[in-house]
């Protein structure tokens, strides 16, 4: 017989009391360790999808007076043949520190040719990795396979009236289309795309190339300082981090973050509310039970712990079970947010954190009765003595 | 120096409208060994003087000692320390915890010592021997009957072999044999020199008692000292 003891065997008598207890915590820390668990597996979910998003960091020609539009560079009214990069520099982008984090380095050449009677945007692409790279184009037909082959974004095709298996005239060269580019929405719909080596060939731009897009692997790339080195191996020319996409998709996410805080405390609070009614009336119930205690030599302080010891054992199956069913929650609500590609993470700290949440709140919300329990007095509370 | 010693003993009640004074300036001093009955009508102040010798509700003014021990000059802590290793509590009520088989109940008081959990057990079981009770320790109260939770409620008393045994009206709800035969055990108890104060008005087990104070609106009307049996024999 020990003060442990006592507690479970009240406990035992009293399951209808704990189970009501039981659950309000439970409801506190399922809440919250689903909206954990859902945030952090959507932010892996983001940034698994900016690592297939295609670029973080664009390399660009030095200029003090470009204003730059594709993917930054603006062609319009300004001759790019002085600004360009040499093709042979970009093997030092391999020899930063952080090169393990690079995942491609896709070089383009950009340049205006002549069809027909039309002026059009002519892109040369490192084929691979440009394809690669760029995991939302949705082409009709194949991609660019071979030097005399090339693919059309969707406007420039509706101009100069392209369908898959044409062939076309550019400059002096027979290109057939191999495929045309699903309407993107961006300065890609009014591009032709052919290899790099014909690209520079006809714009008379061999060995140098006008930008260069950069994916990084981000989940845990600081790109910031990926752009510092990458200027370091490359003084002359501009490198700087695209992370507005970023900056706007995690932004949304914060907001949904704070939202979910907000919605956990309120839960957590209800949950504590919860405790606390029913540990008072557990304790008036018990009260001519603890008269005996104290009239039997316990002290204060052994009421006190008899009490908190009651709610810790209680916090602790509740943390337990709201964190499974948390967990449970989540992986049901996951496949709906995600489309069903990402997958949960057991997070034995996050098991250990919602145990931990249980128990300060189950503590904290039973000191108050614990104490009023404590200051009991022993004859009012056995009245027959 | 007497084991127990009152003296001067005051407890008022003040309520809005006026005082109530239970017990009046009482002095009185108790042998190691005694078998006192304290008995009454109802309000003479025999509870009262009962839970201001149990530690358990501070007097007005005056002085109690037990042992030695000016008990109001304890703090709370130190009075539960001493109401667990000085006495012995017996409820009319019984008092027994519900959800706690017999010998549970008799562990109570041991389960806030440092023993090892076999000793604590043993000791328990040999307070329900004591007590005639050897076969009933896995039996929950509502499966006892009132004399068998009256004798439960005395192991747990004697479980801590406490100096002093605090008796209140143990008979109170008990029909008139299984009274006696609980009179006898305490009877038993006080004949291996336990000190055992009993508050009681059931006239029918004064004989036991070799001290009888009957107290009337707070005050001592009568002390009769010597084997009161003798004393109710003759008349």
């Amino acid at each position: 017989m020990t003060l442990e003891s006592i507690v479970l065997s009240n406990l035992k008598r009293r399951k209808g009391r704990m189970i009501f207890l039981i659950l309000g915590l439970l409801l506190g820390v399922a809440t919250v360790v689903t909206l954990i668990s859902l945030s952090s597996a959507l932010t892996a979910d983001v940034q698994h999808k900016m690592d297939n998003y295609g670029a973080n960091i664009l390399i660009t020609p030095r200029s003090d007076q470009l204003s730059l539009n594709y993917g930054g560079i603006d062609l319009g009214g300004v001759s790019v043949d002085s600004r360009s990069l040499k093709q042979a520099d970009l093997q030092k982008i391999g020899t930063i520190p952080d090169h393990r984090n690079i995942a491609a380095v896709a070089p383009k050449v950009l340049g205006t040719v002549r069809v027909g009677d039309q002026r059009v945007m002519l892109m040369g692409v490192d084929i691979d990795k440009e394809f690669h790279l760029k995991k939302w184009w949705s082409i009709e037909g194949l991609p660019v396979r071979e030097e005399a082959e090339l693919v059309a974004g969707r406007s420039a095709a509706e101009a100069l009236g392209l369908r898959v298996g044409d062939t076309v005239a550019v400059e002096n060269r027979t290109f057939r289309v191999s495929g045309l580019l699903q309407k993107t929405g961006s300065q890609d719909d009014h591009l032709l795309i052919v290899s790099l080596p014909v690209a520079q060939d006809i714009l008379n731009k061999q060995g140098t190339v006008t930008l260069v897009e950069v994916a990084a692997l981000c989940a845990d790339c600081p790109v910031t300082d990926m752009v510092d080195q990458i200027s370091a191996v490359l003084p002359d020319v501009d490198v700087s981090a695209i992370q507005q996409v970023v900056k706007t998709r995690m932004h949304a996410f914060e907001q949904f973050q704070q939202f979910s805080l907000a919605i956990a405390t309120v839960v957590v609070l209800v949950g504590a509310l919860v405790v606390f009614v029913t540990m008072m009336g557990a304790v008036k119930e018990r009260t001519r039970e603890i008269g005996i205690f104290r009239a039997l030599g316990f002290r204060r302080s052994h009421i006190i712990r008899l009490v908190l010891l009651e709610a810790a054992l209680l916090s602790v199956v509740a943390g337990l079970c709201g964190y499974l069913s948390g967990m449970g929650v989540s992986r049901l609500v996951l496949p709906v947010l995600t489309e069903g590609h990402v997958a949960l993470y057991w997070d034995p700290l996050l098991a250990v954190a919602a145990v931990a949440l249980a128990l300060s709140v189950g503590a904290l919300a039973s000191f108050y009765p614990a104490l009023h329990a404590s200051r009991l007095d022993p004859t009012e509370a056995l009245r027959a003595l | 120096m007497a084991f127990i010693e009152f003296s001067g003993l005051t407890k008022s009640y003040v309520t809005d409208a006026d005082r109530v004074d239970a017990l009046r300036s009482l002095s009185i001093d108790v042998k190691e060994g005694t078998f006192l009955g304290v008995m009454g009508p109802s309000g003479s102040g025999k509870s009262t003087l009962l839970s201001i010798l149990g530690g358990l509700c501070r007097p007005t003014a005056g002085r109690i000692s037990v042992d030695g021990i000016d008990l109001y000059a304890l703090g709370q802590e130190q009075l539960a320390d001493f109401r667990r290793e000085y006495l012995g509590f017996v409820f009319q009520a019984f008092n027994l915890v519900p959800y706690l088989t017999a010998l549970e109940n008799v562990m109570l008081p041991l389960a806030v010592k440092r023993i090892p959990r076999r000793e604590k057990r043993d000791r328990a079981l040999h307070a329900l021997e004591r007590v005639g009770l050897q076969n009933r320790e896995g039996h929950l109260p509502s499966q006892l009957s009132g004399g068998e939770q009256e004798r439960v409620a005395i192991a747990r008393a004697l479980v801590n072999t406490p100096p002093l045994i605090l008796a209140d009206e143990p008979t109170g709800s008990l029909d008139s044999q299984t009274s006696h035969d609980i009179m006898e055990l305490f009877n038993a108890l006080n004949a291996e020199g336990q000190t055992i104060i009993m508050v009681t008005h059931n006239d029918e087990i004064r004989s036991y008692f070799d001290r009888i104070i009957r107290l009337r609106d707070g005050a001592v009307h009568e002390d009769l000292v010597g084997r009161t049996r003798k004393l109710a024999a003759a008349g």
